[in-house]
């Protein structure tokens, strides 16, 4: 514990050298994206929605009923890019994680640095949203802040386990079936822009396993104070548990890969 | 030698199996405090694996292995700590600039800032760098990422540097610039382990070495006391032209086969090994056979290791 620590910090002026040259090249798609989909959605199809009534949402505006869902999208979505394209080039492209095991640093080691560098990705980018989201008035009460750690949380309940599956893979074609058949239809259909409820029976289970589902909800809940402690335990309790398990498996990958 | 050798990696009976491959199949070896050891060997011999096990990076499948006295299933960390190397392919970050792949590399030691940019300006000056420093990797020629990415692996100022065929793909400058570094840090100390598959660049720099063949240890020893063992001191090539066909050449081997200790029959050309070339060659004269070309040459490593490990292409 001690020693990954310690082997963690050793890792912090590469990956801060790593930012230092990339942060404007991810300046678009960490806030301009969800920048644009909370004025679309929120503001131009939310005021549409409104005018008939809000109702359904339980009294409040659209705006405000999918800004903390958007938040957990945007963890999410930041999350998987960071754990695609940038785990392969370090195993096959550029294979710098091969120069970092020549050092006392292990693979277990690289998967936190890894990882450690995804969350502050996730963390800086959902900050900035939530800035614009508060200034929009997109929160209803003060707690919806919190919406920033399950953004955390989301994130990394879904980088860990990209990044074990990214070990497998031979070439990055495999990166478009997560985005295709994971990140699109997790972020339409986790309840961010309307209760999920609303969908046949089959999908509305598959919400429920996503783990982008569990972030909105609770992300949400938060916002419009409607947290009930025994569900927002579960569903903290399943990012975790995705987050744990995506984290043993990374490490088993990186170390098969990595140590042959 | 009388004075106590220091063996830094101790290899005893190793072996390294991938599924049901064994591409190390027991080997047994020790390298000295100082020196300068090679492996030799054609592709698929079993260099890289051994290479990687020493480099305590992959887990021996079975065996003794020491580095530095400790035991990498136990102490890896400790033992990288000590160890450079150099792979072959560069692993260099190619987003950085070349002075940052040095500072951030010296980091992964706990080195402290300072230290790391005081040591990443020495090595950029000892391979001749320096006015690269600020340049992005992707910008360096081949020879110039190799010799970024040796000074990387001196950045710890490692006790033994593993040099994984440290200058293939360069050109011939590049090579005796690369060849000139390694010898100022043998003479300056380093235990260098160097594979290659160059025999040139075997016999410049390896003190000792072993030969590689599938996977087991062929032979063992200085250059010169491998081409004593191996081969004669000299060798005679003679050619015929391009009008002799092979079967001509078995009929004229069997003329001059009692010349030369071995003989060994090319497409276009005979070899004689012998130790002393001239007088074969005024042998080969006298019983009526007119060569187009002779060539009386000294053994080199390129005849023990065609030897060893045979001419057919292993891949």
């Amino acid at each position: 514990m001690a020693l990954a620590l310690e082997n963690g910090r050793r890792q912090f002026d590469y990956w801060l050298t790593v930012y230092k040259r990339t942060w404007k090249g991810t300046l678009i798609s960490s806030f301009l994206l969800p920048l644009l989909y909370l004025a679309a959605m929120g503001i131009g199809l939310g005021s549409f929605v409104d005018s008939n009534g809000s109702g359904a949402l339980g009294g409040v505006s659209y705006l405000q009923y999918i800004a903390p869902g958007l938040l957990a999208s945007t963890g999410m979505q930041i999350a998987v890019g960071e754990a695609t394209y940038p785990v392969m080039s370090g195993l096959k492209w550029q294979k710098f994680y091969y120069s970092m095991i020549a050092t006392p640093l292990r693979p277990a080691d690289v998967v936190y640095g890894q990882l450690g560098f995804i969350a502050f990705r996730v963390t800086s980018t959902c900050l900035v949203f939530l800035v614009v989201i508060t200034a929009f008035g997109g929160l209803k009460s003060p707690l919806g802040v919190l919406g920033l750690p399950i953004a955390l949380l989301v994130g990394m309940a879904v980088a860990a386990p990209v990044a074990a599956y990214a070990t497998k893979l031979e070439n990055d074609a495999g990166f478009a079936m997560i985005f295709r058949f994971g990140v699109v239809p997790a972020f339409l259909f986790s309840g961010a822009f309307f209760p999920v409820s609303q969908l046949p029976n089959w999908i509305e289970w598959l919400a429920y396993v996503s783990p982008l589902w569990h972030g909105v909800e609770l992300s949400r809940d938060l916002s419009l104070g409607t947290v009930d402690p025994w569900m927002a335990l579960l569903n903290v309790g399943y990012l975790l548990a995705w987050f744990l398990v995506g984290t043993l498996l990374a490490v088993r990958g990186f170390t098969r890969k990595l140590v042959g | 030698m009388s004075e106590q050798r220091e063996s830094l990696v101790h290899v005893r009976g190793l072996r390294k199996s991938y599924g049901d491959f064994e591409a190390v199949k027991g080997i047994d070896l020790d390298v000295w405090r100082g020196e300068a050891f090679g492996f030799l060997g054609p592709n698929g011999a079993g260099k890289s694996s051994t290479m990687r096990m020493i480099g305590a990076v992959s887990p021996a499948s079975a065996g003794t292995l020491r580095i530095l006295g400790m035991d990498p299933a136990t102490e890896g960390p400790s033992i990288r700590g000590r160890l450079g190397v150099c792979p072959q392919d560069d692993t260099l970050d190619t987003e950085l600039t070349v002075r940052e792949n040095l500072t951030i590399y010296g980091r992964y030691f706990g080195l402290s800032r300072a230290e790391c940019r005081l040591r990443a300006d020495e090595l950029l000056e000892f391979v001749a760098l320096t006015e690269k420093a600020k340049v992005k990797v992707d910008e360096l020629s081949g020879g110039m990422k190799r010799r970024l990415t040796i000074a990387r692996s001196l950045v710890s100022k490692p006790d033994l540097l593993l040099l994984d065929e440290p200058t293939t793909g360069l050109d011939p400058q590049a090579r005796h610039l690369l060849w000139d570094k390694l010898f100022r840090l043998k003479q300056a100390g380093v235990t260098l382990i160097i594979t290659t598959h160059y025999m040139d660049e075997a016999e410049q720099l390896c003190d000792r070495l072993v030969v590689m063949d599938g996977g087991l240890i062929a032979a063992e020893g200085s250059p010169a006391q491998l081409i004593r063992d191996y081969s004669t001191r000299e060798v005679t090539e003679l050619r015929f032209g391009p009008e002799v066909m092979q079967s001509d050449h078995d009929a004229l081997a069997g003329k001059v086969e009692d010349l030369a200790q071995r003989i060994e029959v090319l497409p276009d050309r005979l070899l004689l090994y012998t130790d002393d070339g001239e007088h074969a060659v005024a042998a080969v004269h006298e019983r009526g056979l007119e060569p187009a070309a002779v060539l009386v040459r000294r053994s080199t490593l390129e005849d023990v290791f065609l030897r060893l490990t045979g001419r057919t292409l292993v891949d």
